[in-house]
């Protein structure tokens, strides 16, 4: 099992005529995610990669029914390529844009908070679910099959650590990464949750960084939960006031440390991997008393 | 980026905040002949780093003549390590009660919030830590902007003689934060005069995504910073000797940690970032030994859109002229003939990230 996609969610691709877009969607065909079309303004009739281009959301929603969008547009149309596939009724938006201004981002959060659509990102890697489906840009060959959930606020940090579980033996039912930007869509506790319910899932590996209370605001949830959750966040030595490449990746007056989040996480007795290969060690312990 | 107060004021101005009458000179001949009016002035350096007033950064002038006193000593000064090449002369407007007003994001309700506090100057974090309750905060839908009740009852708790005035500041304020992209629009002090109220100081900070549709100045270049973004690349300068090229910011964090868990410490943050081609990785070490204390470099790339190939490629045609050691770790598309590459110019390697970074700190422990 996993979560949020399944073999059988229908996606189409806002954007899928430039080169990310279109280089992604063969990537995404290739690991066996049903694409059902694409969108692209003015490009309407064309056809790429075997699926068809329609100007709209709305004329994609009438010609092939999707479940799902992923959206590879420049940051400054990102928040309208929202606005249009939530208008059309998609239920679940995956925002790969990097840059995306955070007041357009205000904005699209409290339009969607009144709306059923859910939106992962932006700035985010989106979602793979081994042996079902991919929503994104993660690479195709470091996935396995199995019953980890990872959820990560990172790139190719997620990347590592996917990888590393998948050459140890250890597969995923579903790794998503919610964005690096300071706000975002979907948060931890949206997608802890939805691990805690999905049979597939076992143990769930949580990956943050510095800036805001993302992690910290998980802790009671994490406390509820049955299934062992390990955390690894990252940032120990950033400066304070300093943006580490993600937008949303900055200590600001003394809080949102890396340092403040461990002990954090530690305090409520969650355990905290130390590097990628120590969330190899922590998963494989954690197995040993889940079987 | 941050603006200087300078800057954040006549956009203040123009949206009609009212400001003292001030222009920025960069010389104390100009500075003393904008001065014509006897009074009191004040004297204000341009920096972007905060507590200048305390470093003697912000000076009052009780005649025309010491304005250019004044400026000869504050222009040339350095606070923080910034070396102060203009002054704001303004004309001196005496503080019978200084208020704070801010707005800024915040991420826990993904909404700007307005913060207002009836005591405001220097001491606002001293104000925020012991009395946090003459704090006020007021959330604001971004979808409909701040509503008049809202500026209203802020106003009120600020200055209730002067309520009107400054909900039309409050208004105003929220404006210019949403209109020019702020992630922080501050005044402080929203001063009470004998003349009126005033904004004694500006803030502003813009979000760096949101620059490409906003007409601010260009960066000054030529810091490896705004190297590395003029190139679509990350740098951070810290402290240490390793030098760090990595891609994707979470990684590289993870580098930086791992470095630092190993008993070194890192000269930089660097994300290359996705796509990384043998030109940027060669950019990339370029900013990087920019910094002169680099004793060694971890070259830590995860392919997937990046080519292990294209930043061995990268990296070979630098590696004999930078003089310091390096170790590289790639994994990803094209791992074995990135690998390839760099086994042939015998560069060393490591297959995890804890490997390299535990290399590298072995390497500068031994080379000094």
């Amino acid at each position: 099992m996993s979560i949020l996609i399944t073999k059988d969610t229908r996606v189409v691709v806002q954007g899928i005529t430039g080169s990310v877009g279109s280089f992604q969607t063969g990537e995404m065909i290739k690991f066996g995610t049903n694409i059902a079309g694409g969108v692209t303004p003015g490009k309407g009739g064309t056809v790429i990669h075997g699926v068809p281009v329609f100007n709209s959301v709305k004329e994609a929603m009438e010609g092939v029914q999707p479940d799902a969008s992923v959206i590879f547009v420049p940051p400054g149309f990102a928040a309208d390529a929202i606005f249009e596939a939530a208008d059309a009724g998609i239920g679940l938006l995956v925002c790969i844009t990097e840059g995306m201004p955070v007041h357009d981002m205000m904005r699209v959060y409290a339009y969607l908070d009144k709306t059923s659509t859910r939106l992962i990102g932006p700035n985010c890697p989106g979602i793979t679910s081994p042996g079902e489906s991919k929503i994104g840009i993660m690479p195709n060959p470091i996935h396995s099959h199995g019953n980890v959930g990872i959820v990560s606020r990172s790139g190719t940090l997620t990347y590592e650590i996917i990888d590393i579980l998948s050459k140890n033996g250890i597969g995923q039912s579903t790794s998503v990464g919610i964005g690096g930007d300071p706000v975002i869509g979907t948060s931890f506790v949206d997608i802890l949750e939805m691990f805690e319910n999905d049979p597939g899932t076992d143990i769930v590996v949580l990956v943050g960084e510095i800036g805001g209370s993302a992690e910290e605001d998980s802790i009671g949830f994490i406390k509820e939960m049955s299934k062992p959750v390990i955390g690894y966040i990252v940032g120990v030595s950033a400066p304070p006031g300093k943006t580490m490449g993600h937008a949303g990746a900055i200590v600001s007056t003394g809080s949102g440390t890396a340092l403040d989040k461990i002990a954090a996480f530690q305090n409520a007795g969650i355990v905290v991997a130390k590097s990628p290969a120590d969330i190899v060690a922590q998963v494989n312990n954690n197995l040993l008393k889940v079987d | 980026m941050k603006l200087y107060e300078s800057e954040a004021k006549e956009i203040f101005s123009g949206y009609g905040i009212p400001i003292p009458k001030g222009a920025v000179f960069d010389n104390p001949e100009t500075a003393e002949e904008f001065a014509v009016k006897p009074g009191k002035y004040v004297i204000k350096a341009q920096v972007l780093a905060g507590g200048r007033g305390k470093a003697g950064g912000v000076r009052i002038a009780q005649n025309p003549a010491e304005v250019k006193q004044f400026s000869q000593i504050i222009l040339g000064m350095s606070i923080k390590g910034n070396t102060v090449r203009k002054v704001l002369v303004e004309e001196y407007r005496k503080p019978e009660k200084e208020m704070y007003l801010g707005i800024t994001i915040d991420r826990n309700s993904r909404s700007p919030v307005i913060i207002a506090s009836p005591e405001g100057g220097v001491d606002i974090e001293e104000t925020a830590r012991k009395t946090a309750y003459k704090i006020h905060r007021e959330h604001i839908n971004p979808l409909t902007g701040v509503h008049l009740y809202q500026s209203r009852a802020l106003a009120a708790i600020l200055d209730r003689e002067n309520a009107g005035v400054i909900s039309k500041i409050i208004q105003k304020l929220y404006s210019l934060f949403v209109e020019k992209d702020c992630t922080l629009a501050e005044i402080n002090p929203l001063a009470v005069t004998d003349d009126g109220v005033f904004a004694l100081d500006a803030k502003m900070v813009i979000d760096d995504n949101a620059l490409f549709r906003q007409d601010f100045r260009q960066e000054i270049s030529g810091s490896p910073e705004a190297e590395a973004r003029k190139h679509g690349m990350s740098y951070v300068g810290l402290e240490g000797n390793i030098g760090c090229i990595v891609n994707g910011a979470g990684l590289a964090m993870a580098v930086l940690d791992m470095v630092k868990h190993y008993g070194g410490e890192p000269a930089n943050f660097m994300d290359v970032r996705a796509g990384a081609n043998a030109e940027q990785v060669r950019t990339a070490m370029g900013i990087v030994l920019s910094n002169k204390n680099v004793k060694a470099i971890v070259v830590d790339i995860f392919g997937g859109i990046t080519k292990c190939d294209e930043v061995a490629r990268g990296i070979v045609d630098v590696i004999a002229g930078i003089g310091v050691p390096l170790v590289a770790r790639l994994t990803g598309t094209n791992e074995a003939e990135g690998r390839a590459i760099l086994e042939e110019h015998g560069i060393i390697m490591a297959s995890t990230t804890e490997e390299a970074a535990k290399a590298v700190v072995g390497l500068v422990h031994t080379y000094n």
